[in-house]
């Protein structure tokens, strides 16, 4: 028998429109999410947050909170003092604050009590001894020399991480140019926002061990930082994800209240829960950075990129998290779109005393996205040129390498482009509509999956495993969470065509690190592409244990079977078969049913420090055009229709993919016209609520057309690449673009809120540049950046499962 | 947002019994009927209420009624989705109560509730903590407004949908106190005060909304927002006009919401159109006007600046509906 992952044609459920497979549970409430779960003897507990935006800890007394009758246990930062953080060059934070609060809402002390109203109120009963100290909340004043340091003592520059990268001769591509042109722009932070406030239920067990269900992203990572701060052997330590509501990359990063949570469990030896507030999850955060850009191109008069020096200043609030990353992923991805012989990328993140900024969908890629698209749109004005041409002009090529040693394989750009065009009717439209209606247009690319696990190490990226009971019963083995996004559906539906069943037929056990083989866990766009080709591994595997024993009854050999519609037949004679059960037994009686599958994303990185950034097995291309409505006296802006086209190379599940395109078009829109985590100068958040966070409900979702480009990728499963995050970023720029096609006021900063238009109006109306964005971008020394070659002989080579 | 305080529910069948018990459980007791408003303040201990007099089975408060002598009467208790499509009332004010919130709060909500909405201001409506990490307010326990520091005034903002369209109708209120009852016009239930908002005696419950006869008065309603799917006003414009059958205005009342602590006339733009047809100039010079007597603070979503900047666009595209 074969199994061929790459072939096109004749695939029975991997291309169908069908519901996920827990579509009914997450319905009808049977689907038990972290904060539904309980158990006996539970406690509940809660968080005693920072009221300041920085101050020093001079003491904790927690002595009246422990007397309240009902309170089992209050822990301090005393109790829990090993810093902890996601990236092992960020281990800069604590659950509970030690000696110092860094923004307001980190957790200072926890309780466990009887029931949520005596926890509130013991948490009233602790009374924390601070010293303020000056809250530092923008880019500008966390560089000022004399400003208080955030992380140590004394004063200085609160730089977190400053990177400087130029690949190949930048200088010589602008001395060439025709026209070089100089922006800046300005994203606003927002945050996730997700519908399920995340909870943490951990408990000890009576042999000791410790299970912590959590609603995370990432139940590995969770694992490792929980062995690591409670000093447990990971041996000794369980994580579960249950069904998660929404994470966006809200729940990656180890969260405060998940190691509490645990210690609380350990401290008190009984279940705990911890479910955060609405309030508490802005606190909480881990969203997108806001981010300061400037951005200096060289074209020839004909349009073609000659070189790019790119700089990006982010405002990364308290703590690490990701954010040597989010980094590295403002400056990576610019080049896997268009040619760019020539690249200088400075990239800069400062602590503010702020909730720490972390990954959320597209990570660290929107703000350079919306920053590039909108600088091309400016280019192409003075160059006389038609956007989409200059695009078009500087298209990367398929299977090519970038300057900055990105491979590419499989690009569906173009086609992406020319199917948004034309759908939306784009170039009838653009300049030609009434006052007040426009079109914009923009493209982007992202990873599906980063290259590298955040931590270094050989082991596959994911494994999942297969085992299949005497009666035929097929259960699959996956760490990957199902965060909504349907990854539990899409890996049934792989293995389920392989086997030749239906997803429905196939037990899914997910997320639980005492039962599941690793995955990296459900961020950075990877589980359709990396845990999907560990399935095809592992399917294949037991295809071929089936094949044996069920050629061994039909008298023919292995190599002649196919799986299909429950049957395992001869090829070409379909009366020669055995049921897939018949199949199972026969093979079982020749030996144990279980296989293991592996996936290791190819070796990639360049040679140069911060090449794991930005690497990626493919690329997923997008391409949007939004039309608007606009109020040009009151300066409201109503996002009428997208087209977007997104290259999935192939949609394992159309109907899941076009989920991912839609939600990423709804979140764009939010955050093109509305949504700002902004504080004020008491370092408080403007706004904690869902009623005060403006984000779209689908009132304000724009009527949304959804165009695959299927173009397989040859080392996708099935050829499949990313659909979750990757449309997102087109739309942010070309709701800007269509702004500006519809009133002429040039837009360089999101959120494009009606205040900032009526303002950008009202000064055009006096003769002044109607202009939404910043003047210029805080000044940073970066000093001579790390030369590195491009990349010699250009094609990429793929490897070929 | 913390879970409700304990509290003690008392469920009146009557009015009067309603009044009875209110005064009888003294300063610190309130009424309460889709609680829409209410409970969320209370999870946020922005008010603490040890008892709440629950009017929703209070017979007879609930329902639309035609009034003998002409016009209608609207219940307290009647709720807001009720009031958006009935076709008894005015469409201005139907259409103002189809704006309030969501669907889901319109159902909970009442027309006494909605007169009656405390004021809001964003240093006022967040959690407790937040409360405590700013410092209090005038409004809740502080010695400080925190909008105008310099002021001993509470800004908070009245931000109900109903109260400007009322006052533009010409409608009025019946309330039912210790003291018996007494009908005044909407316009004098409120106080520009953002604490002491509601100018009710002690113990008194508003009952119904008496919105007389239309009799060819032309209304409009406009509200103002970031998501038109649930937003409170940022500004809501309510106007009426009285035409002459040659076109020009007897009669304009024109009533701002969202942009002082009670609903705001706009005298001066009234006068300009009094006697004067609905030209464009005519709009025009009244909508400049109307944006006088605004006084928007910093303490609502979008910046106050702009809500003044839009005023004038507003009251002129309310005026041009009508014209």
């Amino acid at each position: 028998m074969t199994v061929d992952p790459s072939r096109t044609d004749d695939l029975a459920v991997v291309g169908t429109r069908r519901p996920k497979i827990d579509a009914m549970a997450r319905l009808t409430g049977e689907a038990r999410y972290a904060d539904d779960l309980s158990m006996p003897g539970m406690l509940v507990g809660r968080q005693l947050r920072s009221i300041h935006a920085h101050a020093r800890i001079r003491s904790v007394d927690t002595s009246r909170a422990e007397a309240l009758p009902g309170v089992v246990a209050v822990i301090t930062g005393r109790d829990v003092p090993i810093a902890y953080g996601v990236l092992p060059v960020s281990q800069d934070e604590n659950a509970l604050a030690v000696d110092r609060v860094r923004y307001v809402g980190e957790p200072v002390a926890a309780v466990a009590a009887v029931d949520e109203e005596t926890a509130e109120q013991a948490l009233r009963l602790v009374s924390v001894d601070y010293e303020p100290l000056p809250a530092v909340l923008s880019i500008e004043d966390a560089l000022d020399p004399s400003g208080v340091l955030i992380h140590g003592e004394g004063q200085g520059a609160n730089v977190h991480k400053a990177v400087a990268l130029e690949f190949g001769d930048v200088d010589a591509g602008f001395a060439a140019a025709d026209l070089v042109r100089e922006d800046v722009f300005s994203f606003a932070g927002n945050t996730h926002a997700p519908l399920e406030q995340p909870a943490t239920l951990a408990a000890l067990g009576g042999d000791g061990r410790l299970t912590v269900w959590s609603a995370t992203q990432a139940p590995h990572y969770l694992h490792r930082a929980l062995a690591r701060v409670l000093e447990l052997p990971s041996s000794r330590i369980r994580v579960v994800a249950p069904p998660v509501g929404g994470g966006f990359g809200a729940k990656t990063d180890i969260l405060p209240h998940e190691v509490a949570a645990a210690k609380l469990a350990m401290v008190t030896g009984r279940p705990v829960k911890i479910t955060l507030t609405r309030e508490e999850v802005f606190h909480s955060h881990r969203g997108r950075h806001p981010v300061q850009m400037w951005v200096r191109t060289g074209f020839t008069s004909d349009g073609r990129i000659t070189a790019m020096h790119f700089r990006s200043l982010l405002d990364g609030g308290a703590y690490g998290s990701f954010g040597v990353a989010s980094t590295y992923y403002t400056g990576a991805l610019q080049t896997t779109t268009y040619r760019i012989p020539a690249y200088r990328f400075e990239g800069l993140r400062v602590f503010t005393t702020k909730p720490p900024c972390g990954p959320k969908r597209g990570h660290g890629t929107p703000q350079p996205r919306f920053a590039v698209e909108r600088h091309l749109d400016r280019a192409a004005e003075e160059l006389g040129l038609d956007p989409v041409e200059l695009r078009l002009r500087n298209a990367v090529e398929p299977f090519s390498r970038t300057v900055n040693h990105l491979r590419i394989t499989s690009c569906g750009m173009r086609a992406c482009i020319e199917e948004v065009v034309s759908a939306s009717g784009y170039h009838g439209k653009k300049g030609h509509l009434p006052r007040g209606r426009g079109v914009g247009f923009a493209v982007s690319a992202y990873l599906s999956g980063a290259g590298l696990p955040i931590y270094w190490n050989d082991m596959p990226q994911s494994e999942v495993h297969i085992k299949v009971d005497r009666g035929g019963g097929v259960t699959v083995f996956s760490g990957a969470t199902d965060i909504g996004q349907g990854s539990t559906s899409t890996l049934a539906t792989i293995v389920a065509e392989i086997l030749g069943l239906q997803p429905e037929d196939l037990a899914m056990v997910t997320a639980d690190t005492d039962l599941t083989p690793v995955d990296l866990g459900s961020y950075s766009s990877r589980v359709t592409f990396m845990a999907g080709n560990a399935a095809i591994d592992a399917a294949s595997k037991l295809a071929r244990l089936v094949a044996e024993g069920a050629a061994q009854r039909l008298g023919v050999p292995p190599e002649e079977l196919v799986f299909r519609g429950g049957q395992v037949a001869v090829r070409g004679d379909p009366r020669k078969s055995l049921s897939w059960a018949q199949a199972v037994r026969a093979a079982s009686a020749r030996g144990a049913l279980m296989t293991s599958g592996v996936y290791w994303a190819p070796e990639m990185a360049g040679p140069y420090r911060g090449s794991g950034v930005g690497i990626s097995p493919a690329y997923s291309y997008s391409a949007a055009v939004v039309e608007v409505a606009t109020d040009p006296e009151t300066g409201e802006v109503s996002v009428e229709e997208v087209w977007i086209a997104h290259d999935i190379g192939r949609a394992i599940n159309p109907v899941l993919v076009q989920g991912q395109v839609e939600g990423s078009v709804y979140m764009a829109v939010g955050e093109a016209l509305m949504e700002e985590q902004s504080f004020r100068r008491q370092g408080v958040h403007r706004g904690p609520s869902l009623l005060d966070y403006k984000l779209p409900t689908t009132l304000e979702t724009p009527k949304i057309h959804t165009i695959l480009i299927e173009e397989p990728d040859p080392e996708g499963p099935f050829g499949a690449k990313e659909a979750g995050q990757g449309p997102l970023l087109p739309v942010i720029p070309a709701v800007a673009a269509a702004v500006e096609d519809a009133l002429g006021v040039v837009v360089h900063e999101v959120p494009i809120t009606p205040d900032r238009l009526l303002r950008a109006l009202r000064a055009g109306h006096r003769g002044k540049a109607p202009v939404i964005g910043p003047a210029s971008v805080p000044s940073f020394e970066f000093g001579e950046p790390e030369r590195v070659q491009p990349p010699v002989g250009s094609p990429a080579e793929v490897a070929v499962p | 947002m913390m879970r409700l305080p304990p509290f003690a529910r008392l469920a009146p069948r009557t009015l009067a019994e309603a009044v009875e018990m209110l005064a009888d459980q003294g300063p610190g007791a309130a009424v309460v009927a889709g609680g829409t408003d209410l409970y969320p303040n209370m999870k946020r201990r922005q008010v603490e209420h040890h008892a709440l007099v629950d009017l929703r089975a209070v017979e007879g408060m609930r329902g639309i009624r035609e009034e003998p002598g002409g016009g209608i009467s609207i219940g307290a208790t009647t709720r807001l989705s009720h009031l958006a499509g009935s076709s008894a009332v005015p469409r201005a004010l139907a259409h103002a109560a189809s704006v309030i919130a969501s669907p889901q709060i319109r159902n909970m909500g009442t027309v006494g509730g909605n007169l009656c909405l405390d004021t809001r201001c964003s240093w006022y409506n967040e959690p407790e903590d937040w409360r405590t990490a700013v410092g209090f307010c005038l409004k809740a326990a502080g010695d400080v407004c925190r909008v105008a520091p310099a002021k001993s005034h509470c800004w908070a903002v009245a931000s109900s949908d109903l109260p400007p369209v009322a006052i533009a109708l010409g409608a009025s209120v019946r309330a039912v106190g210790p003291g018996g009852e007494r009908t005044f016009p909407v316009a004098d239930l409120y106080r520009d005060d953002g604490i002491d908002h509601l100018a009710l005696l002690p113990g008194e419950i508003v009952a119904e909304l008496l919105v007389p006869p239309v009799d060819g008065l032309r209304v409009t309603y406009r509200k103002i927002r970031r998501r038109g799917s649930i937003d409170f006003p940022e500004l809501g414009v309510a106007a009426s006009v009285r035409l002459a059958p040659e076109g020009i205005c007897e009669a304009a009342t024109i009533v701002l919401g969202s942009v002082a602590s009670a609903p705001v006339r706009c005298r001066e733009a009234e006068d300009l159109l009094a006697g004067r047809p609905l030209t464009p100039e005519v709009i025009e010079e009244a909508a400049a006007a109307a944006a006088h007597p605004a006084k928007p603070q910093d303490n609502t979503d979008l910046s106050h600046v702009y809500r003044k900047w839009v005023i004038p666009i507003h009251v002129s595209r309310a005026l041009q509906s009508l014209s």
